[in-house]
């Protein structure tokens, strides 16, 4: 029945159709290539233009040098290459738990209500412009920061002076303080992410838990979070993208300090900030510094996000998220 | 009709099996029905289920063999909308007495499930012993006892003493089920519920399944749903008929495939039905 309906419809040929078909996919083949293409450009840009830094410095030498003095024309890329790594890396270390916990008690605690609730501030969270959450480091973060560091600070020169360098200046503004304006900018991600893959978990792994005389937290813990890991792991990766690429936020708080060594309260740099600060009025040798520092940051994101699509990969069950 | 009757061995009356074996029920549910909301599961189910012995349920889809066999173990906690009534006892004691934790009950009562679910992030011998590491086994001597037993008794061992620590789902289908049963085993449980074990396998894993309950039963009770009805026939020693969530008939196997007492029974085993 349906099928003579279906060749009965007196619209269009086959031919036309075929045409039709081959007209999409060619469309969206060059939508790809041209993304493909804007990224390549972007990379190829940077690189040209980054290209005198490296002639001149040496690529070894550039990467690895701490200088970065405009007065004498010499630059280095390593404190900022340095200070993106650190601030990124632990502003994921500090959200991964938080993130995990939010993404478990959304999906198998709280009531579907509280859940939905939960899931719309997150989405809310994840979408707010960064120079708010700047904000927010600057006027509540920081103060509040500036007075634990300081009995930190009193405590360690009491009895632990040794850690004193490690700590830094308590002030507030700093390394400590972009870390966990960065943190708390990337738990939305990673815990909706993981939110996602949590509750795709079948039922019938959670049944196999169960069945075997679990609790409802050993289910999680042996059913749930394994199976679900390649979808947290990706969040985590989300999250890395965007902590690394992170500008507006951690410019207002970290205290834009490029003099190693960095500490742990006291002001440090990022790649971002840097570009950031400079960029206006940066010429010659100094905004090809610059823009080399873009694309460096342009490789370590890409590198980064292969490494974590491939780990990605290996780690999902059934090879999905 | 003929051909189904011929894979049936003559019959044996209930009284001589009783002799021969001397039944005790390890289980026994009492009135026993499950709600979906305001639809009823199954409804008023008594019926013991006999120690060591296979005891299959069969009826046509839909009549409510998954939502008994999930009542006999407390898997309905985990539906929000179920609701059970009545009683299951397990020695002597019913597992819906207030307090009783469904946690403890599920160890007792193990389960395998139609499509085999091993843990896919698990190894082979991992999988076998996570319901122990549950239990804070962690003697290592232990495990390995345990795990080689489990394997075992599910028949498997053979096939993968040499690749333990390889991911459980790198088994086949009906080896992932095996595994599933060894997982279930490890633990001890004085009854093993299967729901349709084999309906997702090949023919030759199916049979390798239907061996093994033979002498698993020395270890352990076994209630398996299936919807085949030759292989209840094959396998079990006792078989309860339900029909849209009714217990119609429960008895040695024997008898109710040779002398079913109630015609709809009598119809569904004979193929005139379902
Ligand atoms: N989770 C559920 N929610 C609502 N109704 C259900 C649920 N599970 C089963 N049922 C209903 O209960 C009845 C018995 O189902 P089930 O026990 O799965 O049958 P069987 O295993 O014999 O095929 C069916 O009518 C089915 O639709
Ligand atoms: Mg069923």
């Amino acid at each position: 029945m349906a099928t003579v309906r279906t060749q009965s419809r007196p619209s269009t040929s086959p031919l036309y159709r075929a045409f039709g078909d081959r007209l999409f996919a060619g469309l969206v083949l060059l939508l790809c290539l041209l993304i493909i293409g804007i990224v390549l450009l972007i990379g190829w840009q940077l690189g040209w233009n980054g290209a005198r830094a490296f002639e001149v410095f040496g690529i070894v030498g550039f990467l690895s040098s701490t200088a970065w003095n405009p007065v004498t024309d010499v630059y280095g890329a390593w404190p900022f290459i340095l200070g993106t790594l650190i601030t990124s890396l632990l502003a994921l270390a500090l959200a991964f738990f938080p993130a995990l916990a939010v993404a478990i008690f959304a999906t198998e605690y709280a009531p579907r209500w509280l859940g939905n609730v939960l899931s719309y501030a997150l989405e809310l969270l994840a979408s707010l412009p960064s120079v708010i959450y700047g904000l927010w480091g600057l006027s509540v973060l920081v103060p509040a920061l500036r007075g634990v560091q300081q009995s930190l600070f009193l405590w360690a020169s009491d009895h632990a002076q040794w850690l004193l360098p490690v700590l830094g200046n308590p002030i507030g503004i700093g390394l400590s303080a972009a870390v966990m304006v960065l943190a708390v900018m990337v738990i939305p991600y990673t815990a909706s992410l993981a939110k996602d893959s949590i509750a795709l978990v079948p039922a019938v792994q959670r049944e196999a838990a169960y069945g075997l005389g679990a609790t409802k937290w050993e289910v999680i813990r042996m059913a749930v979070v394994p199976y679900a890991r390649g979808g947290i792991l990706a969040g985590v990766i989300l999250g890395l993208t965007r902590a690394l690429g992170e500008t507006m936020a951690v410019v207002l708080v970290i205290g834009n300090n490029k003099n190693l060594p960095f500490t742990l309260f006291g002001p440090a740099t990022t790649i971002p900030s840097a570009i950031v600060n400079e960029f206006g009025e940066a010429q010659g040798l100094q905004l090809s510094s610059l823009l080399a520092l873009g694309f460096i940051l342009f490789l370590i994101s890409g590198v980064l996000n292969l490494l974590a699509a491939w780990i990605v990969k290996r780690m999902s069950v059934d090879g999905r998220l | 009709m003929e051909e189904k009757q011929s894979l049936i061995s003559p019959p044996v009356p209930l009284a001589q099996l009783g002799e021969d074996q001397n039944l005790k029920p390890r289980m026994e549910t009492r009135g026993l029905s499950v709600y979906y909301g305001k639809k009823m599961g199954v409804g008023s189910v008594t019926m013991p289920i006999y120690t060591n012995q296979v005891t299959a349920l069969i009826g046509p889809s839909g009549c409510g063999k998954t939502t008994f066999l999930r009542a006999l173990n407390r898997m309905h906690d985990l539906t929000p909308i179920a609701r059970v009534e009545g009683e299951a006892i397990l020695d002597g004691q019913n597992i819906y007495t207030p307090g009783v934790d469904p946690v403890e009950i599920r160890r007792k009562i193990g389960m395998v499930f139609q499509k085999p679910n091993p843990f896919p992030t698990l190894s082979i011998y991992d999988n076998v012993v996570a319901g122990l590491k549950l239990l804070g086994v962690g003697k290592k001597s232990v495990l390995d006892e345990a795990a080689e037993r489990s394997l075992r008794q599910s028949a498997l061992w053979d096939e993968v003493k040499d690749r333990l620590r390889a991911p459980g789902m790198s088994l086949s289908g009906g080896q992932q089920q095996r595994l599933c049963i060894a997982r279930a085993l490890a633990v001890q449980p004085e009854v093993l519920l299967m729901d349709e074990p084999t309906s997702a396998l090949d023919p030759i894993s199916t049979q390798a399944i239907e061996d093994l309950m033979t002498t698993l039963k020395k270890h352990v009770t076994i209630v398996i749903v299936t919807h085949n009805m030759q292989q209840a026939a094959r396998v079990s020693d006792f078989t309860g008929y339900f029909l849209t969530g009714e217990l119609v008939e429960f008895g040695p196997t024997n008898t109710l495939f040779t002398a079913p007492k109630d015609p709809r029974t009598e119809a569904y085993i004979t193929g005139r039905f379902g």
